[in-house]
């Protein structure tokens, strides 16, 4: 029975279901009171699932949640908090023109049923910041805050609704490398002061930083339950994929030819800084990966998306091969050989709604055989679409299903199957592995470098430094709209190109 | 196939929940269900007046069914069918009256026809223009068009194209009969269409060649948005505008086509009322078809065959509103307007059973 109490979460034979799929495939953990709990697995591994089922969101099929050692039902995240429940998710649930205070009592406001406490829940909001060290303004409005004190209002609404176990939702994918120290930071004092917490996660390096036991989660199973200070991340690698994979990017040294893109002090004028560019020139040639290294929203967006005729520049110029394209839409520039991959696939990559086949043709459309002067060409479409699915391996191979049925993985595999079959000479990659589990990653990387070695010229924006430094032939940092200068990512340390993305050194 | 019919099944069951339903409603007011359910059937199904009768009443809404439908693909809420189809009616009475005593009919009708199409596609395509240029909202803006076609077809009957001394707001009529023959401008009914293949259907049945039209319309339509290049566009638009930008399908175009195709079909209701039936244009012909093609759409689920059948439906609920009315005691003819009511209810619903069987697994 003692052995029992220093648990504070556990789910016995948890299975769910939905539809045909099998979700969470009898799943047993146990998280002890008072640790970081990481949970690992590629995209669709079940993690998540087994997470909104802890949290209220789904109603297991069949097995037992324990909290505290006494098992419980959690029909709603009602009940979920009211046992001492908190969930951060991925994508924050605040609403931007209210204060964090408004924020945090929304849904369980102080005072009577006709007037709101504010002076209470403001005292109660600084106490709590204080206390774990989150370092919040109790009364700064949410749009005014960062993405990382975003994350942290999170935090503080759950631990003010009483919360003992803290589940957050890859909590790591929207930080800074600063902003994760910083949250790692956090976390462990609150561990410190008894909270349990667990988090949802993919990225190796950062669950064997910081947590205390880690479980790991395939195909709807748990295939690993395991001390952190036992773990590998070759290991967990090994586990979370099923086989061996390699984690460091292969590549020889880039032999660059002509220049195939020129961008001539390139102008954005905006309201904000963020969003703004201010007279950005690059030049990326044949057989080279440029990267651009930065904090996220410092016009590495919008530079992108100028490029792909997305939006118009205020001022400067694009050259492809020597000739200027600022004129040409997004259809003309793709036909000139200029792919995309976007950085937010749900917003721009796909269709969601829409099966595989006609993903596959998104941008190309219009070009023969894909249709004629009036129909879609579906046989030829199938033709192309299932043998697109069968090169880059995307799974399940059945062009019929909604692009929504796929992981996040297959989804950024069908995107890269479309644009790299144009025969690009100019890739523009944004985020390239956002959200994509390791199997996919390690697929994506070796397709560019591929690519790069086949003579084009790919241009890289990724939030994830690693991925520049290791990708990347060249890389310029970027910070609020301005290149502020050029590295080589075989000699730079972490530290120097982290002080250039927030601007410490010119 | 399979598909199909699971597409159906919500639709399916809100209809039949709503006839529980709407039956439930019957014995409170203190008539019988029963009564009512096999005056509705009997009215609607069981003589080849009622299939008439319920084919006529169901044209138009299959028009405007698929007029909604058409612009909801694109991300558009066409709540101006009304408007368009009555500026569409009132052109099409309009180029019989104009065209010179000497043209033949058939001409006359054809450009009558073309008129319908024409003004429905331009009075809708304002709004996709204004959308597509300044972002105005197409269910403001088509609201604002309803009114002012109203506005504009009323005073042009009243002051320009009305007989004298005529206490019916109607236009000249376009074609008369003239020695037992119909002269003028019209298109043929059921019963000229059916004689040569040996069919005797009924001659006093307004159901005319706009049947035909509709049924057409729906195949076309269908091949159009699944199967054309242009109609995978829309479809884009409609389900994620960045996604079609980022794929090079111009928002702006798609937006403004999309609405002339669902005006152009509202529009077709005129050649039914006009050419099919009345040979003139009455001001106030319409029972509210436009707002019904709504609920049409939501109840078709924005596919053609779910338009057809979901008008066929309401078609046979207009044709057995006399019959309610007058063989009960205390059922009044409104009944049928509150099972409609019910049933959008119902579908509308859908959302909610969604999301509770998704937690559920």
């Amino acid at each position: 029975m003692a052995e029992d109490l220093k648990y504070a979460v556990e789910m016995r034979g948890v299975t769910k279901r939905f539809g045909d799929v099998l979700a969470n495939d009898s799943i047993s953990l146990a998280v002890e009171s008072g640790s970081i709990h990481a949970i690992i697995g590629e995209n669709g591994a079940g993690k998540s699932t087994a997470m909104n089922i802890l949290y209220g969101f789904y109603a297991a099929d069949s097995g037992e949640i324990l909290i505290d050692g006494q098992a419980r039902s959690i029909q709603n995240p009602g009940d979920a908090i009211r046992l001492g429940l908190g969930m951060v998710h991925q994508h924050f649930m605040l609403v931007e023109p209210l204060t964090v205070t408004e924020n945090i009592i929304l849904g369980s406001e102080p005072g009577s049923s006709f007037a709101i406490d504010f002076k209470q829940a403001r005292a109660r909001v600084r106490e709590l910041s204080e206390q774990y060290g989150l370092r919040i303004d109790a009364d700064a409005r949410i749009e005014d805050l960062s993405v990382g004190q975003q994350q942290r209002v999170e935090i503080l609404k759950t631990l003010y609704r009483g919360a003992q176990i803290l589940i957050l939702d890859e909590p790591t994918a929207v930080l800074t490398p600063q902003e994760v120290v910083e949250m790692f930071a956090i976390l462990r004092s609150l561990r410190d002061r008894g909270k349990t917490i667990i988090i949802i996660t993919h990225k190796l390096a950062e669950v064997l930083a910081l947590s205390d036991r880690i479980t790991v989660m395939r195909d709807g199973r748990v295939v690993g339950n395991i001390s952190t200070r036992e773990a590998t991340a070759e290991g967990l690698a090994r586990l979370m994929v099923g086989r061996e994979v390699l984690l460091r990017v292969e590549k020889t040294d880039a032999h660059p030819k002509d220049a195939i893109l020129v961008v001539n002090n390139l102008s954005l004028e905006s309201s904000t800084v963020h969003g703004s560019l201010n007279d950005v020139s690059l030049e990326v040639r044949a057989g080279e990966i440029l990267g651009i290294a930065g904090v996220e929203g410092n016009g590495q967006t919008e530079l992108i998306e100028i490029i792909a005729g997305l939006r118009p520049q205020t001022r400067g110029e694009i050259l492809l091969e020597g000739k200027s394209i600022d004129r040409l839409d997004p259809r003309r520039r793709k036909n000139l050989g200029i792919a995309h991959i976007p950085e937010d696939r749900h917003r721009r990559g796909l269709l969601l709604d829409f099966d595989l086949a006609a993903n596959s043709i998104l941008g190309v459309h219009r070009n023969s055989p894909l249709s004629g002067a009036v129909l879609l060409n579906e046989q030829i479409i199938a033709e192309r679409a299932n043998r697109l699915v069968r090169e880059y391996d995307v799974r399940p191979p059945n062009i019929a299903l909604p692009a929504r049925a796929l992981s996040g993985g297959n989804q950024q595999k069908l995107i890269v199957a479309r644009e790299f079959d144009i025969n690009p000479k100019l890739i523009l990659v944004s985020q390239p592995t956002r959200g994509v589990d390791i199997g996919a990653i390690e697929f994506i990387h070796k397709k560019l470098i591929e690519l790069r070695d086949a003579g084009a010229a790919i241009l890289l924006v990724s939030a994830e430094l690693d991925e520049i430094l290791s990708l990347s032939d060249r890389v310029l940092v970027m910070y609020e709209g301005r290149v502020v200068g050029e590295v080589d990512p075989r000699s730079v340390s972490e530290e120097e190109i982290g002080l250039m993305m927030t601007g410490g050194k010119r | 196939m399979k598909k199909l019919l699971r597409e159906l099944t919500f639709p399916l069951l809100a209809v039949v929940a709503a006839f529980l339903v709407g039956g439930v409603i019957v014995w409170i007011v203190g008539d019988s269900p029963l009564l009512v359910y096999n005056l509705f059937f009997t009215s609607a199904f069981g003589s080849v007046d009622g299939i008439g009768y319920t084919l006529f009443y169901a044209t138009p809404l299959i028009f405007t069914g698929l007029a909604v439908a058409v612009a909801f693909k694109c991300g558009l809420f066409n709540i101006g069918a009304e408007g368009q189809l009555v500026a569409a009616a009132f052109a099409t009475a309009w180029v019989g009256l104009v065209a010179p005593e000497g043209w033949p009919a058939i001409l006359v009708a054809l450009l009558a026809m073309l008129a319908a199409v024409v003004v429905g596609g331009v009075w809708a395509g304002i709004p996709g223009v204004l959308k597509a240029r300044f972002g105005a909202h197409e269910v403001i803006t088509t609201i604002m068009m309803n009114f002012i076609a109203a506005g504009i077809v009323s005073y042009l009957t009243q002051y320009h194209y009305r007989k004298q001394g005529d206490p019916i707001l109607e236009t000249l009529p376009i074609a008369e009969m003239k020695d037992g023959v119909l002269t003028g401008p019209h298109i043929p009914r059921m019963h000229d269409l059916l004689a040569p293949l040996g069919i005797n259907f009924p001659e006093r049945l307004p159901l005319n060649l706009a049947f035909l039209f509709a049924l057409a319309a729906c195949a076309l339509v269908y091949v159009f948005l699944w199967k054309t290049k242009w109609g995978y566009e829309l479809r884009a638009v409609g389900l994620n505008p960045s996604a079609a930008e980022y794929g090079g399908i111009s928002i702006a175009r798609n937006t403004v086509m999309a609405m002339a195709l669902s005006g152009m079909l509202a529009g077709m209701v005129g050649i039914n009322d006009v050419l099919g039936y009345r040979y003139r244009y009455y001001d106030g012909f319409s029972a509210g078809y436009g707002f019904t093609g709504i609920a049409v759409a939501l109840l078709g689920r924005n596919h053609p065959v779910g338009v057809l059948l979901a008008a066929l439906l309401f078609g046979a609920l207009a044709r057995s509103q006399l019959f309610i009315d007058i063989f009960t005691n205390k059922v009044s003819k409104d009944w049928v307007v509150i099972l409609q009511a019910i049933i959008i209810l119902f579908v509308a619903c859908e959302a909610v059973f969604r999301m509770k069987s998704k937690r559920s697994g």
